[in-house]
Protein backbone atom coordinates (compact mmCIF):
# COMPACT_ATOMS: atom_id res chain seq x y z
CA UNK A 1 0.00 0.00 0.00
CA UNK A 2 2.72 2.47 1.00
CA UNK A 3 4.71 1.39 -2.01
CA UNK A 4 1.73 2.04 -4.27
CA UNK A 5 1.25 5.47 -2.76
CA UNK A 6 4.89 6.30 -3.37
CA UNK A 7 4.50 5.23 -7.00
CA UNK A 8 1.55 7.61 -7.41
CA UNK A 9 3.48 10.65 -6.15
CA UNK A 10 5.06 13.06 -8.64
CA UNK A 11 7.66 11.10 -10.57
CA UNK A 12 10.11 13.98 -10.88
CA UNK A 13 10.34 17.75 -10.62
CA UNK A 14 9.21 18.54 -14.17
CA UNK A 15 6.53 16.08 -15.33
CA UNK A 16 3.76 18.38 -14.00
CA UNK A 17 4.71 21.04 -16.52
CA UNK A 18 3.03 19.05 -19.32
CA UNK A 19 -0.28 19.29 -17.44
CA UNK A 20 0.22 22.99 -16.75
CA UNK A 21 0.91 23.56 -20.43
CA UNK A 22 -2.24 21.69 -21.42
CA UNK A 23 -4.30 24.01 -19.25
CA UNK A 24 -2.42 27.06 -20.48
CA UNK A 25 -3.12 26.11 -24.12
CA UNK A 26 -6.80 25.73 -23.30
CA UNK A 27 -6.92 29.03 -21.38
CA UNK A 28 -5.14 30.96 -24.14
CA UNK A 29 -8.19 30.52 -26.34
CA UNK A 30 -10.44 32.35 -23.88
CA UNK A 31 -7.87 34.40 -21.95
CA UNK A 32 -9.52 37.79 -22.29
CA UNK A 33 -12.99 36.68 -21.22
CA UNK A 34 -11.50 34.66 -18.38
CA UNK A 35 -9.45 37.59 -17.08
CA UNK A 36 -12.40 39.98 -17.24
CA UNK A 37 -14.56 37.47 -15.41
CA UNK A 38 -11.97 37.05 -12.68
CA UNK A 39 -11.46 40.79 -12.33
CA UNK A 40 -15.02 42.05 -12.41
CA UNK A 41 -16.18 40.58 -9.13
CA UNK A 42 -13.41 41.81 -6.80
CA UNK A 43 -13.29 45.20 -8.51
CA UNK A 44 -17.01 45.70 -8.00
CA UNK A 45 -16.60 44.82 -4.33
CA UNK A 46 -13.56 47.03 -3.99
CA UNK A 47 -15.12 50.14 -5.46
CA UNK A 48 -18.71 49.40 -4.49
CA UNK A 49 -18.00 48.66 -0.84
CA UNK A 50 -14.91 50.82 -0.72
CA UNK A 51 -16.51 54.06 -1.85
CA UNK A 52 -20.03 53.50 -0.53
CA UNK A 53 -19.20 52.00 2.84
CA UNK A 54 -15.92 53.91 2.97
CA UNK A 55 -17.77 57.22 3.28
CA UNK A 56 -19.65 55.96 6.33
CA UNK A 57 -16.81 54.24 8.19
CA UNK A 58 -14.11 56.76 7.49
CA UNK A 59 -10.60 55.53 8.28
CA UNK A 60 -9.75 52.00 9.32
CA UNK A 61 -6.46 51.13 10.99
CA UNK A 62 -5.13 54.49 9.94
CA UNK A 63 -5.87 54.06 6.25
CA UNK A 64 -8.77 54.98 4.04
CA UNK A 65 -11.33 52.17 4.00
CA UNK A 66 -10.79 51.54 0.26
CA UNK A 67 -7.06 51.14 0.79
CA UNK A 68 -7.71 48.80 3.72
CA UNK A 69 -10.17 46.80 1.65
CA UNK A 70 -7.86 46.65 -1.40
CA UNK A 71 -5.40 44.34 0.35
CA UNK A 72 -8.26 42.10 1.45
CA UNK A 73 -9.57 41.94 -2.09
CA UNK A 74 -6.15 41.02 -3.49
CA UNK A 75 -5.98 37.98 -1.21
CA UNK A 76 -9.66 37.15 -1.69
CA UNK A 77 -9.50 37.24 -5.47
CA UNK A 78 -6.47 34.93 -5.45
CA UNK A 79 -8.41 32.61 -3.16
CA UNK A 80 -11.52 32.64 -5.33
CA UNK A 81 -9.77 32.27 -8.67
CA UNK A 82 -7.61 29.31 -7.64
CA UNK A 83 -10.50 27.64 -5.82
CA UNK A 84 -12.87 27.98 -8.76
CA UNK A 85 -10.28 26.72 -11.21
CA UNK A 86 -9.90 23.59 -9.10
CA UNK A 87 -13.55 22.84 -8.36
CA UNK A 88 -15.16 23.99 -11.61
CA UNK A 89 -12.44 23.18 -14.15
CA UNK A 90 -10.10 20.52 -12.75
CA UNK A 91 -13.05 18.53 -11.39
CA UNK A 92 -14.73 18.03 -14.79
CA UNK A 93 -11.33 17.22 -16.31
CA UNK A 94 -10.99 14.49 -13.70
CA UNK A 95 -14.62 13.36 -13.66
CA UNK A 96 -16.79 13.78 -16.80
CA UNK A 97 -14.17 14.40 -19.44
CA UNK A 98 -11.87 11.61 -18.19
CA UNK A 99 -8.87 13.67 -19.22
CA UNK A 100 -6.90 12.57 -16.16
CA UNK A 101 -7.57 8.97 -17.09
CA UNK A 102 -6.05 9.57 -20.54
CA UNK A 103 -3.02 11.18 -18.90
CA UNK A 104 -2.60 8.15 -16.64
CA UNK A 105 -1.98 6.06 -19.79
CA UNK A 106 1.29 7.93 -20.22
CA UNK A 107 4.40 8.04 -18.09
CA UNK A 108 2.83 10.69 -15.86
CA UNK A 109 1.70 9.70 -12.38
CA UNK A 110 -1.39 10.85 -10.52
CA UNK A 111 0.89 13.09 -8.45
CA UNK A 112 2.24 14.74 -11.60
CA UNK A 113 -1.34 15.47 -12.70
CA UNK A 114 -2.43 16.85 -9.32
CA UNK A 115 0.70 18.99 -9.04
CA UNK A 116 0.18 20.32 -12.57
CA UNK A 117 -3.44 21.19 -11.81
CA UNK A 118 -2.44 22.90 -8.54
CA UNK A 119 0.29 24.89 -10.26
CA UNK A 120 -2.18 25.96 -12.91
CA UNK A 121 -4.87 26.94 -10.40
CA UNK A 122 -2.24 28.84 -8.42
CA UNK A 123 -1.27 30.61 -11.64
CA UNK A 124 -4.87 31.71 -12.14
CA UNK A 125 -5.04 32.87 -8.53
CA UNK A 126 -1.79 34.74 -9.05
CA UNK A 127 -3.10 36.48 -12.17
CA UNK A 128 -6.36 37.47 -10.48
CA UNK A 129 -4.71 38.73 -7.29
CA UNK A 130 -1.98 40.55 -9.19
CA UNK A 131 -4.51 42.31 -11.41
CA UNK A 132 -6.27 43.74 -8.35
CA UNK A 133 -2.94 44.72 -6.81
CA UNK A 134 -2.02 46.58 -10.00
CA UNK A 135 -5.36 48.39 -10.05
CA UNK A 136 -4.81 49.33 -6.41
CA UNK A 137 -1.36 50.67 -7.24
CA UNK A 138 -2.67 52.61 -10.23
CA UNK A 139 -5.32 54.39 -8.17
CA UNK A 140 -2.83 55.04 -5.40
CA UNK A 141 -3.89 52.61 -2.67
CA UNK A 142 -0.54 50.83 -2.75
CA UNK A 143 3.03 51.81 -3.50
CA UNK A 144 4.43 50.21 -6.66
CA UNK A 145 7.58 48.83 -4.98
CA UNK A 146 5.41 47.02 -2.41
CA UNK A 147 4.10 44.80 -5.24
CA UNK A 148 7.51 43.14 -5.37
CA UNK A 149 6.81 41.62 -1.95
CA UNK A 150 3.12 41.15 -2.49
CA UNK A 151 3.34 39.05 -5.65
CA UNK A 152 5.03 35.99 -4.07
CA UNK A 153 2.46 36.12 -1.25
CA UNK A 154 -0.35 36.09 -3.84
CA UNK A 155 1.18 33.06 -5.58
CA UNK A 156 1.48 31.20 -2.28
CA UNK A 157 -2.13 32.07 -1.46
CA UNK A 158 -3.19 30.64 -4.82
CA UNK A 159 -1.31 27.43 -4.11
CA UNK A 160 -2.78 26.99 -0.63
CA UNK A 161 -6.36 27.44 -1.80
CA UNK A 162 -5.88 25.27 -4.88
CA UNK A 163 -4.57 22.55 -2.62
CA UNK A 164 -7.53 22.86 -0.21
CA UNK A 165 -9.99 22.83 -3.12
CA UNK A 166 -8.32 19.70 -4.48
CA UNK A 167 -9.40 17.86 -1.34
CA UNK A 168 -12.97 19.02 -1.99
CA UNK A 169 -12.67 17.95 -5.63
CA UNK A 170 -11.43 14.53 -4.57
CA UNK A 171 -14.42 14.07 -2.26
CA UNK A 172 -17.23 15.60 -4.31
CA UNK A 173 -19.69 13.11 -5.81
CA UNK A 174 -21.00 15.89 -8.11
CA UNK A 175 -20.95 19.62 -8.76
CA UNK A 176 -23.75 20.23 -6.26
CA UNK A 177 -21.44 19.65 -3.33
CA UNK A 178 -19.18 22.56 -4.19
CA UNK A 179 -21.80 25.03 -3.04
CA UNK A 180 -21.29 23.79 0.53
CA UNK A 181 -17.60 24.52 0.34
CA UNK A 182 -18.30 27.99 -1.01
CA UNK A 183 -21.04 28.98 1.40
CA UNK A 184 -19.90 27.13 4.53
CA UNK A 185 -16.12 27.51 4.24
CA UNK A 186 -15.06 30.30 1.90
CA UNK A 187 -17.69 32.92 2.70
CA UNK A 188 -17.30 32.68 6.50
CA UNK A 189 -13.54 32.76 6.00
CA UNK A 190 -13.89 36.03 4.12
CA UNK A 191 -15.50 37.66 7.17
CA UNK A 192 -13.31 35.99 9.79
CA UNK A 193 -10.00 36.76 8.11
CA UNK A 194 -10.06 40.54 8.12
CA UNK A 195 -10.68 40.96 4.42
CA UNK A 196 -13.50 43.51 4.76
CA UNK A 197 -13.11 44.66 8.37
CA UNK A 198 -10.35 44.26 10.96
CA UNK A 199 -10.23 40.98 12.87
CA UNK A 200 -10.21 43.04 16.10
CA UNK A 201 -13.92 43.72 15.53
CA UNK A 202 -14.63 40.05 16.18
CA UNK A 203 -15.37 38.55 19.57
CA UNK A 204 -12.62 36.62 21.31
CA UNK A 205 -13.22 33.06 20.13
CA UNK A 206 -13.61 34.19 16.52
CA UNK A 207 -10.39 36.14 16.77
CA UNK A 208 -8.69 33.00 18.00
CA UNK A 209 -10.17 31.01 15.14
CA UNK A 210 -8.88 33.56 12.65
CA UNK A 211 -5.31 32.59 13.57
CA UNK A 212 -5.86 29.26 11.85
CA UNK A 213 -7.39 30.50 8.63
CA UNK A 214 -5.21 30.57 5.53
CA UNK A 215 -6.88 33.71 4.20
CA UNK A 216 -6.03 35.55 7.44
CA UNK A 217 -2.36 34.64 7.05
CA UNK A 218 -2.42 35.72 3.44
CA UNK A 219 -3.97 39.10 4.32
CA UNK A 220 -1.52 39.60 7.16
CA UNK A 221 1.29 39.18 4.65
CA UNK A 222 -0.19 41.37 1.94
CA UNK A 223 -1.87 44.25 3.79
CA UNK A 224 1.12 45.67 5.71
CA UNK A 225 3.14 45.70 2.49
CA UNK A 226 0.45 47.45 0.48
CA UNK A 227 -0.20 50.01 3.24
CA UNK A 228 3.55 50.41 3.79
CA UNK A 229 3.47 49.33 7.44
CA UNK A 230 5.92 47.20 9.39
CA UNK A 231 4.87 43.57 9.05
CA UNK A 232 5.10 41.09 11.90
CA UNK A 233 5.32 37.33 11.98
CA UNK A 234 6.19 36.97 8.32
CA UNK A 235 7.80 33.56 8.85
CA UNK A 236 4.72 32.34 10.71
CA UNK A 237 2.38 33.46 7.94
CA UNK A 238 4.52 31.97 5.18
CA UNK A 239 4.88 28.76 7.17
CA UNK A 240 1.14 28.48 7.74
CA UNK A 241 0.37 29.02 4.05
CA UNK A 242 3.01 26.44 3.10
CA UNK A 243 1.35 23.93 5.41
CA UNK A 244 -1.99 24.69 3.80
CA UNK A 245 -0.41 24.09 0.41
CA UNK A 246 1.43 20.88 1.28
CA UNK A 247 -0.79 18.92 3.69
CA UNK A 248 -3.99 19.05 1.59
CA UNK A 249 -1.91 18.00 -1.42
CA UNK A 250 -1.03 14.72 0.28
CA UNK A 251 -4.55 14.26 1.61
CA UNK A 252 -6.03 14.81 -1.84
CA UNK A 253 -3.53 12.31 -3.26
CA UNK A 254 -4.76 9.66 -0.83
CA UNK A 255 -8.38 10.41 -1.69
CA UNK A 256 -7.88 10.64 -5.44
CA UNK A 257 -5.92 7.42 -5.57
CA UNK A 258 -8.79 5.70 -3.83
CA UNK A 259 -11.24 7.30 -6.24
CA UNK A 260 -9.42 6.74 -9.52
CA UNK A 261 -7.11 3.76 -9.07
CA UNK A 262 -9.05 1.14 -7.20
CA UNK B 1 13.48 -7.26 -25.50
CA UNK B 2 12.18 -10.69 -24.60
CA UNK B 3 9.57 -12.29 -26.82
CA UNK B 4 6.91 -12.16 -24.12
CA UNK B 5 4.96 -8.89 -24.13
CA UNK B 6 2.48 -9.63 -21.33
CA UNK B 7 2.44 -12.35 -18.72
CA UNK B 8 -0.41 -12.75 -16.26
CA UNK B 9 -0.02 -15.42 -13.63
CA UNK B 10 -2.84 -16.37 -11.26
CA UNK B 11 -4.31 -12.87 -11.20
CA UNK B 12 -7.35 -12.27 -9.02
CA UNK B 13 -9.25 -9.04 -8.42
CA UNK B 14 -12.39 -8.40 -6.40
CA UNK B 15 -14.40 -5.28 -5.74
CA UNK B 16 -16.14 -5.69 -2.41
CA UNK B 17 -17.08 -9.36 -2.31
CA UNK B 18 -17.63 -9.55 -6.07
CA UNK B 19 -14.86 -11.45 -7.82
CA UNK B 20 -14.19 -9.72 -11.13
CA UNK B 21 -11.07 -11.56 -12.26
CA UNK B 22 -10.52 -15.10 -11.01
CA UNK B 23 -7.08 -16.76 -11.04
CA UNK B 24 -6.46 -15.67 -14.57
CA UNK B 25 -3.29 -16.63 -16.42
CA UNK B 26 -2.24 -16.00 -20.00
CA UNK B 27 0.79 -14.98 -21.98
CA UNK B 28 0.93 -12.66 -24.96
CA UNK B 29 3.92 -13.07 -27.28
CA UNK B 30 5.56 -10.08 -28.92
CA UNK B 31 4.07 -9.30 -32.30
CA UNK B 32 0.84 -11.18 -31.81
CA UNK B 33 -2.71 -9.96 -31.53
CA UNK B 34 -4.31 -11.41 -28.43
CA UNK B 35 -8.01 -11.08 -27.75
CA UNK B 36 -9.96 -11.15 -24.51
CA UNK B 37 -13.41 -12.27 -25.55
CA UNK B 38 -16.34 -12.15 -23.21
CA UNK B 39 -19.72 -10.62 -22.50
CA UNK B 40 -20.16 -7.36 -20.62
CA UNK B 41 -19.15 -7.84 -17.01
CA UNK B 42 -16.69 -10.65 -17.74
CA UNK B 43 -13.82 -8.56 -16.34
CA UNK B 44 -12.26 -7.45 -19.62
CA UNK B 45 -11.81 -3.78 -18.78
CA UNK B 46 -10.47 -4.59 -15.32
CA UNK B 47 -7.82 -6.80 -16.91
CA UNK B 48 -6.85 -3.97 -19.27
CA UNK B 49 -6.54 -1.59 -16.31
CA UNK B 50 -4.40 -4.07 -14.41
CA UNK B 51 -2.06 -4.49 -17.40
CA UNK B 52 -1.63 -0.70 -17.37
CA UNK B 53 -0.94 -0.65 -13.64
CA UNK B 54 -4.01 1.50 -12.94
CA UNK B 55 -5.55 -1.18 -10.73
CA UNK B 56 -3.59 -3.45 -8.41
CA UNK B 57 -4.50 -7.16 -8.44
CA UNK B 58 -5.38 -8.75 -5.10
CA UNK B 59 -3.22 -11.75 -5.96
CA UNK B 60 -1.02 -12.95 -8.79
CA UNK B 61 1.81 -11.51 -10.84
CA UNK B 62 1.76 -9.32 -13.93
CA UNK B 63 4.75 -8.60 -16.14
CA UNK B 64 4.44 -6.19 -19.05
CA UNK B 65 7.28 -5.53 -21.51
CA UNK B 66 9.68 -7.19 -19.12
CA UNK B 67 8.89 -5.14 -16.01
CA UNK B 68 6.68 -5.98 -13.03
CA UNK B 69 3.32 -4.17 -12.93
CA UNK B 70 2.05 -2.23 -11.05
CA UNK B 71 5.40 -1.80 -9.23
CA UNK B 72 7.13 -0.37 -12.30
CA UNK B 73 4.07 0.45 -14.39
CA UNK B 74 5.37 3.90 -15.26
CA UNK B 75 8.31 2.36 -17.06
CA UNK B 76 6.04 -0.16 -18.82
CA UNK B 77 3.66 2.58 -19.95
CA UNK B 78 6.46 4.34 -21.83
CA UNK B 79 6.19 1.48 -24.31
CA UNK B 80 2.40 1.16 -24.33
CA UNK B 81 -0.32 2.90 -26.33
CA UNK B 82 -3.89 2.80 -25.03
CA UNK B 83 -7.23 2.94 -26.83
CA UNK B 84 -9.91 3.06 -24.12
CA UNK B 85 -13.48 1.90 -24.34
CA UNK B 86 -14.86 5.42 -24.03
CA UNK B 87 -13.24 8.25 -25.94
CA UNK B 88 -11.41 10.58 -23.61
CA UNK B 89 -10.05 12.98 -26.17
CA UNK B 90 -9.60 16.58 -25.15
CA UNK B 91 -12.74 18.24 -26.52
CA UNK B 92 -11.38 21.75 -26.11
CA UNK B 93 -8.66 21.12 -28.66
CA UNK B 94 -8.24 20.47 -32.35
CA UNK B 95 -7.03 17.13 -33.72
CA UNK B 96 -3.47 18.44 -34.00
CA UNK B 97 -3.52 19.97 -30.51
CA UNK B 98 -4.70 16.70 -29.02
CA UNK B 99 -1.64 14.97 -30.40
CA UNK B 100 0.66 17.78 -29.33
CA UNK B 101 -0.63 17.84 -25.76
CA UNK B 102 -0.52 14.07 -25.44
CA UNK B 103 3.05 13.83 -26.75
CA UNK B 104 4.12 16.21 -24.00
CA UNK B 105 2.77 13.81 -21.38
CA UNK B 106 5.41 11.38 -22.65
CA UNK B 107 8.07 14.04 -22.19
CA UNK B 108 8.51 14.61 -25.92
CA UNK B 109 9.69 18.01 -27.10
CA UNK B 110 7.32 20.17 -29.14
CA UNK B 111 9.70 19.90 -32.10
CA UNK B 112 9.76 16.12 -31.97
CA UNK B 113 5.96 15.87 -31.65
CA UNK B 114 5.44 18.22 -34.58
CA UNK B 115 7.75 16.02 -36.63
CA UNK B 116 5.65 12.88 -36.08
CA UNK B 117 2.17 14.46 -36.31
CA UNK B 118 1.93 14.36 -40.14
CA UNK B 119 2.57 10.62 -40.31
CA UNK B 120 0.05 9.98 -37.50
CA UNK B 121 -2.59 12.07 -39.27
CA UNK B 122 -1.90 10.16 -42.46
CA UNK B 123 -2.15 6.84 -40.63
CA UNK B 124 -5.47 7.85 -39.10
CA UNK B 125 -6.69 9.32 -42.42
CA UNK B 126 -7.33 12.62 -40.69
CA UNK B 127 -5.07 14.88 -42.76
CA UNK B 128 -7.98 17.05 -43.83
CA UNK B 129 -9.24 17.35 -40.24
CA UNK B 130 -5.97 18.41 -38.62
CA UNK B 131 -7.35 21.75 -37.47
CA UNK B 132 -10.91 20.65 -36.79
CA UNK B 133 -12.09 20.58 -33.20
CA UNK B 134 -12.67 17.12 -31.77
CA UNK B 135 -16.35 17.93 -31.21
CA UNK B 136 -16.78 18.20 -35.00
CA UNK B 137 -15.51 14.68 -35.70
CA UNK B 138 -17.65 11.63 -36.38
CA UNK B 139 -17.49 8.61 -34.08
CA UNK B 140 -15.17 6.76 -36.45
CA UNK B 141 -12.86 9.75 -36.77
CA UNK B 142 -12.66 10.12 -32.98
CA UNK B 143 -11.68 6.46 -32.68
CA UNK B 144 -9.01 6.92 -35.34
CA UNK B 145 -7.69 9.98 -33.54
CA UNK B 146 -7.61 8.00 -30.30
CA UNK B 147 -5.63 5.33 -32.14
CA UNK B 148 -3.24 7.92 -33.56
CA UNK B 149 -2.85 9.40 -30.06
CA UNK B 150 -1.98 5.94 -28.73
CA UNK B 151 0.86 5.73 -31.27
CA UNK B 152 2.50 9.06 -30.43
CA UNK B 153 5.17 7.43 -28.27
CA UNK B 154 5.82 4.74 -30.90
CA UNK B 155 4.74 1.98 -28.49
CA UNK B 156 5.66 -1.70 -28.73
CA UNK B 157 2.34 -2.75 -27.25
CA UNK B 158 -1.19 -1.48 -27.83
CA UNK B 159 -3.86 -2.08 -25.20
CA UNK B 160 -7.32 -1.65 -26.71
CA UNK B 161 -10.54 -1.89 -24.78
CA UNK B 162 -13.44 -2.54 -27.17
CA UNK B 163 -11.83 -0.57 -29.98
CA UNK B 164 -14.79 -0.68 -32.39
CA UNK B 165 -17.80 -0.79 -30.08
CA UNK B 166 -20.41 1.72 -31.20
CA UNK B 167 -18.98 2.23 -34.70
CA UNK B 168 -20.84 1.68 -37.94
CA UNK B 169 -19.60 -1.18 -40.18
CA UNK B 170 -17.66 1.06 -42.51
CA UNK B 171 -15.80 2.77 -39.70
CA UNK B 172 -15.18 -0.58 -38.02
CA UNK B 173 -13.62 -2.08 -41.14
CA UNK B 174 -11.34 0.91 -41.48
CA UNK B 175 -10.13 0.45 -37.88
CA UNK B 176 -9.55 -3.27 -38.49
CA UNK B 177 -7.55 -2.50 -41.61
CA UNK B 178 -5.43 -0.02 -39.67
CA UNK B 179 -4.83 -2.53 -36.89
CA UNK B 180 -3.70 -5.18 -39.34
CA UNK B 181 -1.29 -2.61 -40.76
CA UNK B 182 0.15 -2.10 -37.26
CA UNK B 183 0.44 -5.86 -36.69
CA UNK B 184 2.29 -6.19 -40.00
CA UNK B 185 4.72 -3.61 -38.67
CA UNK B 186 5.45 -5.79 -35.66
CA UNK B 187 3.34 -4.14 -32.95
CA UNK B 188 1.81 -6.31 -30.24
CA UNK B 189 -1.89 -5.82 -29.60
CA UNK B 190 -4.07 -6.96 -26.74
CA UNK B 191 -7.71 -6.14 -27.30
CA UNK B 192 -10.92 -6.80 -25.46
CA UNK B 193 -14.08 -7.34 -27.43
CA UNK B 194 -17.50 -8.89 -27.28
CA UNK B 195 -17.49 -8.90 -31.05
CA UNK B 196 -16.93 -12.39 -32.36
CA UNK B 197 -16.21 -11.17 -35.85
CA UNK B 198 -13.57 -8.77 -34.59
CA UNK B 199 -11.86 -11.49 -32.59
CA UNK B 200 -11.99 -13.89 -35.51
CA UNK B 201 -10.59 -11.43 -38.02
CA UNK B 202 -7.83 -9.87 -35.98
CA UNK B 203 -6.66 -12.17 -33.24
CA UNK B 204 -3.90 -14.72 -33.57
CA UNK B 205 -4.98 -16.16 -30.27
CA UNK B 206 -7.69 -15.40 -27.81
CA UNK B 207 -8.92 -16.20 -24.41
CA UNK B 208 -12.62 -16.68 -23.73
CA UNK B 209 -13.70 -15.17 -20.42
CA UNK B 210 -16.65 -15.87 -18.25
CA UNK B 211 -16.98 -14.29 -14.81
CA UNK B 212 -13.30 -13.38 -14.91
CA UNK B 213 -12.20 -16.94 -15.60
CA UNK B 214 -10.29 -18.21 -18.60
CA UNK B 215 -12.62 -20.90 -19.97
CA UNK B 216 -10.84 -21.52 -23.28
CA UNK B 217 -7.72 -20.31 -25.03
CA UNK B 218 -6.27 -20.78 -28.50
CA UNK B 219 -6.38 -19.53 -32.06
CA UNK B 220 -9.88 -18.79 -33.37
CA UNK B 221 -9.67 -21.73 -35.79
CA UNK B 222 -8.40 -24.16 -33.20
CA UNK B 223 -11.18 -23.13 -30.81
CA UNK B 224 -13.81 -23.56 -33.50
CA UNK B 225 -12.43 -26.94 -34.55
CA UNK B 226 -12.08 -28.16 -31.00
CA UNK B 227 -15.46 -27.07 -29.71
CA UNK B 228 -17.70 -27.24 -32.80
CA UNK B 229 -15.90 -28.93 -35.68
CA UNK B 230 -18.86 -29.26 -38.03
CA UNK B 231 -21.37 -27.27 -40.06
CA UNK B 232 -24.08 -25.31 -38.26
CA UNK B 233 -27.71 -25.16 -39.31
CA UNK B 234 -29.84 -22.41 -37.86
CA UNK B 235 -33.56 -23.12 -37.95
CA UNK B 236 -36.11 -20.36 -37.42
CA UNK B 237 -39.87 -20.73 -37.20
CA UNK B 238 -41.75 -23.70 -35.86
CA UNK B 239 -41.75 -25.05 -32.34
CA UNK B 240 -38.14 -25.44 -31.12
CA UNK B 241 -38.97 -28.26 -28.69
CA UNK B 242 -40.83 -30.33 -31.25
CA UNK B 243 -38.20 -29.80 -33.92
CA UNK B 244 -35.32 -30.63 -31.64
CA UNK B 245 -36.78 -33.98 -30.65
CA UNK B 246 -37.32 -34.73 -34.34
CA UNK B 247 -33.77 -34.05 -35.50
CA UNK B 248 -31.82 -34.91 -32.36
CA UNK B 249 -30.75 -38.37 -33.60
CA UNK B 250 -29.12 -36.82 -36.68
CA UNK B 251 -27.01 -34.09 -35.14
CA UNK B 252 -24.09 -33.86 -32.75
CA UNK B 253 -25.72 -31.30 -30.50
CA UNK B 254 -28.60 -28.83 -30.42
CA UNK B 255 -28.84 -25.48 -28.73
CA UNK B 256 -31.94 -23.37 -28.42
CA UNK B 257 -31.42 -19.65 -28.20
CA UNK B 258 -34.66 -17.70 -28.20
CA UNK B 259 -36.68 -18.85 -31.20
CA UNK B 260 -33.66 -20.17 -33.04
CA UNK B 261 -32.40 -23.73 -33.08
CA UNK B 262 -28.67 -24.18 -33.56
CA UNK B 263 -27.88 -27.66 -34.88
CA UNK B 264 -24.28 -28.80 -34.99
CA UNK B 265 -24.50 -31.30 -37.80
CA UNK B 266 -21.64 -33.40 -39.21
CA UNK B 267 -24.05 -34.39 -41.97
CA UNK B 268 -26.36 -31.43 -42.76
CA UNK B 269 -28.12 -33.33 -45.54
CA UNK B 270 -29.68 -35.71 -43.02
CA UNK B 271 -31.26 -32.78 -41.18
CA UNK B 272 -32.62 -31.31 -44.37
CA UNK B 273 -34.24 -34.62 -45.24
CA UNK B 274 -35.96 -34.79 -41.85
CA UNK B 275 -37.36 -31.30 -42.18
CA UNK B 276 -38.34 -31.66 -45.83
CA UNK B 277 -41.86 -30.55 -46.62
CA UNK B 278 -42.43 -28.64 -43.39
CA UNK B 279 -43.94 -25.26 -44.11
CA UNK B 280 -42.83 -22.00 -42.48
CA UNK B 281 -39.32 -23.13 -41.59
CA UNK B 282 -36.25 -21.23 -42.64
CA UNK B 283 -32.92 -23.00 -42.67
CA UNK B 284 -29.51 -21.39 -42.77
CA UNK B 285 -26.47 -23.57 -43.18
CA UNK B 286 -23.12 -21.99 -42.47
CA UNK B 287 -19.60 -22.79 -41.28
CA UNK B 288 -19.13 -22.62 -37.49
CA UNK B 289 -17.79 -19.43 -35.93
CA UNK B 290 -16.64 -18.10 -32.60
CA UNK B 291 -20.16 -17.15 -31.63
CA UNK B 292 -21.00 -20.86 -31.63
CA UNK B 293 -17.96 -21.58 -29.48
CA UNK B 294 -19.02 -18.90 -27.10
CA UNK B 295 -22.60 -20.10 -26.89
CA UNK B 296 -21.36 -23.60 -26.34
CA UNK B 297 -18.84 -22.70 -23.64
CA UNK B 298 -21.05 -20.36 -21.70
CA UNK B 299 -23.87 -22.86 -22.05
CA UNK B 300 -26.79 -20.67 -22.84
CA UNK B 301 -30.00 -22.76 -23.06
CA UNK B 302 -27.92 -25.71 -24.10
CA UNK B 303 -29.59 -29.09 -24.67
CA UNK B 304 -27.62 -32.29 -24.53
Amino acid sequence: MGEDFAAALPANAWNWIAVWRRNYLSWKKIALASMLGNLADPLIYLFGLGTGLGMMVGRVEDASYVAFLAAGMVATSAMTASTFETIYAAYPRMHHQRIWEAILYTQLTLGDIVLGELAWAATKGFLAGTAIAIVAAVVGYAAWPSLLYVLPAIALTGFAFASLAMVVTALAPSYHYFVFYQSLVLTPMLFLSGAVFPVTQLSGPFQQAAHFLPLAHSIDLIRPEMLDRPAGGIALHIGALCLYAVLPFFLSMVLLRRRLMR
Amino acid sequence: MSNVAIDLNGVTKSFGNKVIVNELSFTVASGECFGLLGPNGAGKSTIARMVLGMTRPDAGKITVLGVPVPARARLAREGIGVVPQFDNLDLEFTVRENLLVFGRYFGMSTRKIKAVIPSLLEFARLESKADARVAELSGGMKRRLTLARALINDPLLLVMDEPTTGLDPHARHLIWERLRFLLARGKTIILTTHFMEEAERLCDRLCVLEHGRNIAEGSPHALIDEHIGCQVIEIFGGNPQELSSLIRPYVQRIEVSGETLFCYAPDPEQVRVQLHGRAGLRLLERPPNLEDVFLRLTGREMEK
